[in-house]
């Protein structure tokens, strides 16, 4: 283990973890804002709907992210879109992780209909009254935890944007290989700082967690 | 600049051809990640504290990190340590061991969860601990993930997509190729992406198979 | 101590799981072809006592004997994993929930061990197979999968399973227990059978009409020791022991 090395390039190292933090928080709001969407079409009374939402589910869960974001990123321009690397992967990578968050949503939203919207129902209240009022309440909460898979997965996948050179943990960790040969230090490095972001957000999943179930 | 797709089916060829790359990559790592999450489950569960333990941290940093920075260790840090493999087998032993801990967390719950009664029936017909692990506990625990199991190896399809960044010759890095020559991003990660959905829907197909013809001995 | 007489021998049996005394002092002795039923209520002892004689929960005091050689002898921890496998061959166990292995078909259930132990060829295995499910009427589901098996014939099953090892001594550890009552008669006509062909058994069961119809003697167990034995007429119609007869009576009740 070369200590002096990692002395030397650490800050650098920190300032990348500062990108990827900044990637996690922007792309997963994002992905909620998708899933949220997604979930909604997928459960919809309109069948174009419906499809609308099982297409955009099946699609970017059925292809790469990487490819997702090049088609973004290099193909963009060429239909008009222009955006820069840092743009173009919180946009990518948040609607992916968007549709895996529908299926979080959708499953949670399921599972709680099934016996409470139908006791509501029989209480008189309007479906979309009985979706408000009591479903939605109770699928919010279960679906912290899943979500939380989610955002773990999510805050690794930030990863991808090296590809299109956004200096964030993976590129700096990928550009002091090349240049000090010393590839363990450098994944140790940002390795850990990656697990250090990963524990910190499962922390706030679990207060979250705890939280809402104490109400 | 707009869109032109005459360009493509000169380069289908080499599309294709990654194509086949692609699935000989994924196929060849998820049966590593299988073999090695079996593997590994045993060991995190029943090997001695001074090679569970070890093993544990490496599984922990496994999980913790993305696999594109694993990919840059495992192929940088065998080039350092000497060993020049091709791009291909570094890019399998990456994908395999990512998945193999994946599929090892899985295994694990499952062996613990299978009924205690099972050990006991085996081991009272004369079986020793490592005989009945072997023939009935660990087969059955694979058997109760092979769905989960099945969404690991998808994700595994997808994820092979990163290997073309320590130059694997597969269906991303095969587009690359055509768009190197013919500056057209859009159409050839259209492509691709066409492909690799393809890919996937075989695979689910496959793998829905294979969940019910092992739905009856759970 | 003497050498064993009997071809089981249970000597001053003990077992405590820390301060709480599961089994205190029982000695129980059986001869080849015996039938032995142990009845008792719950929580009285009377599994721990059958799961000790292959080990299944080792005793913490006391022997082990069967057919001259120590179950529970003190030995290395490897040479006495050897010992106790090899004890377990010849000691077939059923139990209440069956147990069979759920990711293999019934003829790889009754064959596995065998096959892996005895290192049996593949007709022969087959051919043991046949002979084990014939005897216990299930050659009709040779190729099914557990899953796919009522209660009763599970059961059958795995007691074809145990055969097939062609144990000295059965162990029935209230083996129609979870057993729908219109199934308990077939498992409890294959037990008929086993002991018209002098199949040692010791028998942990509820049923005491069973144990009354087939058993030699009788042990009734209570809170760690064996409070009454004989042969069945006598520990069922006259006991002498005042918590046979309240165990009895409320059997009785519980059973209409």
């Amino acid at each position: 283990m070369d200590w002096e090395l990692i002395l030397k390039v650490y800050p650098y190292f920190l300032e990348a973890a500062w990108v990827t933090i900044q990637l996690s928080v922007l792309t997963v709001a994002l992905g909620l804002v998708c899933g949220a969407l997604g979930a909604a079409a997928r459960l919809s009374r309109f069948a174009l709907l419906r499809f609308l939402g099982a297409a955009y589910v099946s699609v970017i869960r059925g292809t790469p992210a990487l490819i997702q974001l090049f088609l973004l990123y290099f193909g963009g321009p060429q239909i008009g879109i222009q955006l820069d690397a840092f743009e173009a992967g919180v946009i990518g990578l948040g609607i992916n992780i968007g549709a895996y968050m529908t299926e979080t949503m959708r499953g949670a939203i399921i599972s709680v209909d099934r016996g409470q919207g139908e006791a509501a129902r029989t209480l008189g209240l309007s479906q979309f009254q009985a979706f408000r009022k009591v479903v939605l309440p109770q699928a919010l909460r279960l679906m912290i935890r899943p979500l939380g898979v989610n955002i773990n997965a999510q805050i690794k996948g930030t990863a991808l944007v090296a590809a299109i050179s956004v200096v964030e943990l993976t590129y700096t960790a990928q550009r002091y290989i090349g240049s000090t040969y010393k590839p363990f230090e450098m994944f140790m490095l940002s390795g850990l700082l990656y697990m250090a972001i990963i524990y910190a957000t499962g922390k706030g999943i679990t207060y979250l967690d705890s939280r809402v179930r104490l109400q | 600049m707009g869109l032109d797709f005459s360009v493509v089916p000169g380069w289908l060829d080499t599309i294709l051809l990654g194509g086949l790359w692609t699935i000989a990559i994924t196929l060849s790592a998820a049966v590593l990640s299988f073999v090695g999450g079996i593997l590994f489950a045993v060991i995190a569960l029943y090997a001695p504290w001074i090679v569970r333990q070890p093993f544990r941290l490496f599984a922990w940093l496994f999980m913790g990190t993305p696999l594109l920075l694993q990919l840059f260790l495992i192929y940088f840090g065998l080039i350092q340590i000497g060993i020049n493999l091709p791009a291909f087998v570094a890019g399998v032993i990456g994908l395999g061991l990512h998945f193999a801990v994946y599929n090892s967390e899985l295994i694990q719950t499952a062996i613990v969860a299978v009924d205690k009664g099972q050990m006991e029936a085996a081991r009272t017909l004369g079986l020793s601990r490592s005989q009945a692990l072997r023939k009935v506990v660990v087969p059955q625990a694979v058997r109760d993930v092979i769905p989960p199991i099945g969404n690991n190896m998808i994700a595994l399809l997808k994820d092979s997509a990163l290997v073309s960044v320590i130059g694997v010759g597969e269906l991303t890095l095969s587009a690359q190729l055509a768009i190197g020559r013919t500056y057209r991003p859009f159409e050839f990660y259209l492509v691709a992406a066409v492909c690799y959905y393809i890919i996937n829907l075989g695979m689910e197909a496959v793998l829905r198979r294979i969940e019910r013809r092992t739905a009856l001995s759970r | 101590m003497t050498d064993p007489q009997h071809f089981v021998e249970i000597r001053h049996a003990q077992k405590s799981y820390g301060k709480f005394e599961v089994l205190k002092d029982i000695s129980l002795t059986v001869e080849r072809g015996q039938i032995v039923a142990i009845i008792g209520p719950s929580g009285s002892g009377k599994s721990t006592l059958l799961r000790a004689i292959n080990d299944l929960d080792p005793l913490t005091g006391g022997e082990i004997w069967l057919d001259g050689v120590q179950v529970n002898k003190k030995l290395p921890h490897r040479q006495y994993e050897k010992h106790i496998n090899a004890m377990r061959q010849h000691v077939g166990m059923v139990f209440q929930h069956f147990n069979l292995f759920p990711h293999l078909t019934v003829r790889e259930n009754v064959t596995m061990a065998p096959k892996l132990l005895k290192g049996i060829s593949e007709d022969e295995a087959n051919k043991l197979a046949e002979e084990q499910l014939n005897h216990v009427g299930m050659i009709e589901r040779i190729d099914y999968y557990p899953s796919q098996l009522s209660g009763g014939q599970k059961q059958r099953v795995a007691i074809a399973r145990a055969l097939a090892m062609r144990p000295k001594l059965m162990l029935f550890d209230e083996a129609t227990s979870a057993l729908d009552p219109e199934l308990v008669e077939e498992v409890n006509q294959v037990m008929k059978t086993l002991a018209e062909e002098h199949m040692t058994m010791i028998i942990v069961t509820h049923e005491m009409d069973f144990a009354a119809s087939v058993c030699d003697r009788v042990l009734f167990m209570d809170q760690g020791v064996v409070v009454e034995e004989g042969p069945p007429e006598k520990v069922f119609r006259n006991p002498d022991q005042e918590r046979t007869r309240e165990f009895l009576r409320k059997h009785l009740e519980g059973a209409k």
